[in-house]
């Protein structure tokens, strides 16, 4: 390619890139300014504070819906990388009848819009007395028809060969499954693992309308209510804001070349 | 002495009992849900009352003499309208681009991903701040360079784009990823072929990148089409006036799913909500028959 043309794409990239991260700097700069300074175009503030994000921790509940979204979501993505690489294994590898219908039943759960679970999940847990527990949070998302048909179609690239000699080798199917099947799919767990532990980690429709107590609210459902209360205080909501981006932000660094071969690899979100 | 099983009848019994659990998951908690949902949509079923009598058809027959359903159906069209085919545009420009590029290639691809991975509640609020009539960031920077302030969250006709711009900013980083995917994939003998025949640069983007992506952009547009249909986040934050019920000046921005909350969490209306549910599912599902058909066809080149 011609250098010029080279140096325009690295030039519109880099406009790309500065509207992709500002935001994310405003953000940052706001919830480090103080008083009036806040309104100032300036994004260096004129004296940097952390009383912001002090008062945003003392005035809610935010070490909580931290700890809360990390429960749910750490439940949530080790119950579905255990469901659904036994479930995937067996539709895979395993005869057994009613395979092909049972396939079906699952995958065509993948057309149900969230939308319109919420309101029999919420009848239930009115009836059941779950509203405001973290069971209410985790239960819809214990295990995932696409992470299932994600480990099937991996567990199909694993050859029959393998698993034949691990069973010569005495092993029980589980001993196959767990010993020798699920090594050889690491890279399919690791994407499912991160795309689980993202969705749940970020949702927020189900978790606005199960909970409604300030001591079980998740992270978004928090941060949503908290900034609607502190309204046009922009440095307090901009401090949670922060609070709630900036530790994604340093696991999405540490992740990022699994998070987008994830994404290359699956070619879908789960 | 035990029968003993055949080594296929053992696996079977494996496979059950793996598969148990997690089939009376998907029947209790997705399945049964479902056919509830469609029979309280029959009902006038509001939580709050003791009586719900099946009224068949009349919830639909109300909803669609419903003036906010009809906005909301309208906005949400908008909104897919705009946001699919500029998110797409866009991210398949930053593909080809990141594609031709040799340094930093992961790191631009990195940087614009990032938006996809963070909190929608939080980037939402920014959004919020930036876009603020007083004191907000983006009219600052028009006063500065000399252009009149701009109301937008508080104007009924440009609250909506701002909400926009937010879905296509977030969104972008994914598309993005999915089209560098497909071009990767294009093999490079297609090009250097073009190149011998003479083909431009823009009649081998025309002729060779184009069709070979066309998997890729259905694909696309179909899940954009899905997931900018079931909007909601975005607008519950960007554009709630008081005590959290949300929508924009005038049911401005409001989407169906919005509406649908607020029939259900706000007003406690269930069946009238669930017929609204239902709508929304008849929708999704044309779409999936739709995306099928086209993705069975054999892409011959």
């Amino acid at each position: 390619m011609r250098r010029s043309t080279k140096v325009i794409a690295y030039i519109v990239l880099a406009v790309v890139g500065f509207i992709m991260i500002f935001p994310f700097l405003w953000m940052l700069s706001t919830s480090l300014k103080t008083g009036v300074d806040i309104y100032s175009p300036s994004i260096i503030p004129k004296k940097i504070t952390f009383n912001n994000y002090v008062r945003v921790i003392e005035n809610s509940n935010f070490l909580l819906w931290f700890k809360n979204s990390l429960v749910v979501a750490v439940i949530t993505t080790v119950s579905v990388l255990f469901f659904d690489t036994l479930v995937g294994y067996s539709f895979a590898k395993l005869p057994f009848k009613g395979k092909t219908p049972l396939f079906i039943l699952i995958l065509s759960t993948l057309m149900i819009p969230t939308e319109m679970l919420i309101i029999p999940w919420y009848m239930m847990c009115n009836s059941y007395g779950w509203l405001n527990s973290y069971w209410s949070l985790l239960f819809p998302g214990l295990t995932s028809a696409f992470g299932i048909f994600l480990m099937r179609q991996f567990f199909m690239g694993v050859p029959d060969d393998v698993l034949e000699a691990a069973r010569i080798d005495g092993l029980n199917e589980f001993g196959i499954f767990l010993i020798t099947a699920v090594p050889m799919v690491k890279p399919a767990l690791s994407a499912l693992g991160i795309f689980t532990f993202l969705g749940n980690w970020n949702a927020f429709l189900w978790p606005v309308i199960a909970v409604d107590q300030p001591n079980i609210y998740t992270l978004p459902v928090g941060l949503a209510l908290f900034s609607g209360e502190s309204y046009n205080q922009w440095d307090l909501v901009m401090a949670a804001a922060s609070l709630a981006t900036i530790p994604v932000l340093i696991v999405f660094f540490f992740f990022q070349k699994q998070i987008i071969e994830g994404i290359h690899m699956t070619g879908l979100k789960a | 002495m035990k029968p003993k099983l055949s080594i296929k009848g053992r696996q079977s019994m494996w496979a059950y009992i793996f598969i148990t659990l997690p089939i009376l998951f998907f029947i209790c908690i997705r399945i049964l849900p479902t056919l509830y949902a469609f029979n309280v949509s029959l009902h006038k079923w509001d939580l709050l009352s003791k009586n719900k009598p099946f009224v068949f058809l009349d919830n639909f027959k109300e909803l669609f003499q419903d003036e906010v359903f009809w906005a909301a159906l309208k906005n949400t069209g908008k909104y897919i309208l705009f946001a699919v085919p500029i998110g797409l545009i866009l991210s398949l420009g930053i593909a080809l681009l990141l594609n031709s590029i040799t340094k930093g290639a992961s790191f631009y691809r990195m940087v614009v991903f990032i938006p996809y991975v963070t909190s929608v509640v939080a980037v939402s609020w920014v959004w919020r701040w930036m876009f603020m009539k007083q004191g907000g960031l983006i009219n600052n920077i028009l006063n500065f360079v000399g252009i009149a302030k701009q109301p937008f969250l508080d104007s009924t006709s440009q609250a909506i784009y701002v909400v926009i711009s937010n879905v296509i900013w977030q969104a972008l980083g994914f598309y993005t990823i999915i089209f560098l995917a497909g071009i990767k994939q294009i093999p490079q003998t297609y090009y250097e072929a073009a190149k011998i025949d003479g083909a431009s640069s823009w009649q081998r983007f025309k002729n060779v990148t184009i069709p070979m992506l066309n998997p890729t952009i259905v694909y696309l547009t179909v899940m954009a089409s899905i997931q900018t249909l079931q909007v909601f986040t975005q607008v519950f934050n960007i554009t709630s006036g008081g005590q959290g019920i949300a929508g924009g000046p005038l049911n401005s921005t409001i989407s169906v799913v919005l509406y649908i909350y607020q029939l259900a969490f706000v007003n406690y209306k269930m069946g009238y909500a669930s017929a609204a549910t239902v709508i929304l599912f008849l929708i999704i599902l044309c779409i999936s028959l739709f995306q099928m058909k086209v993705l069975d066809k054999k892409y011959d080149y």
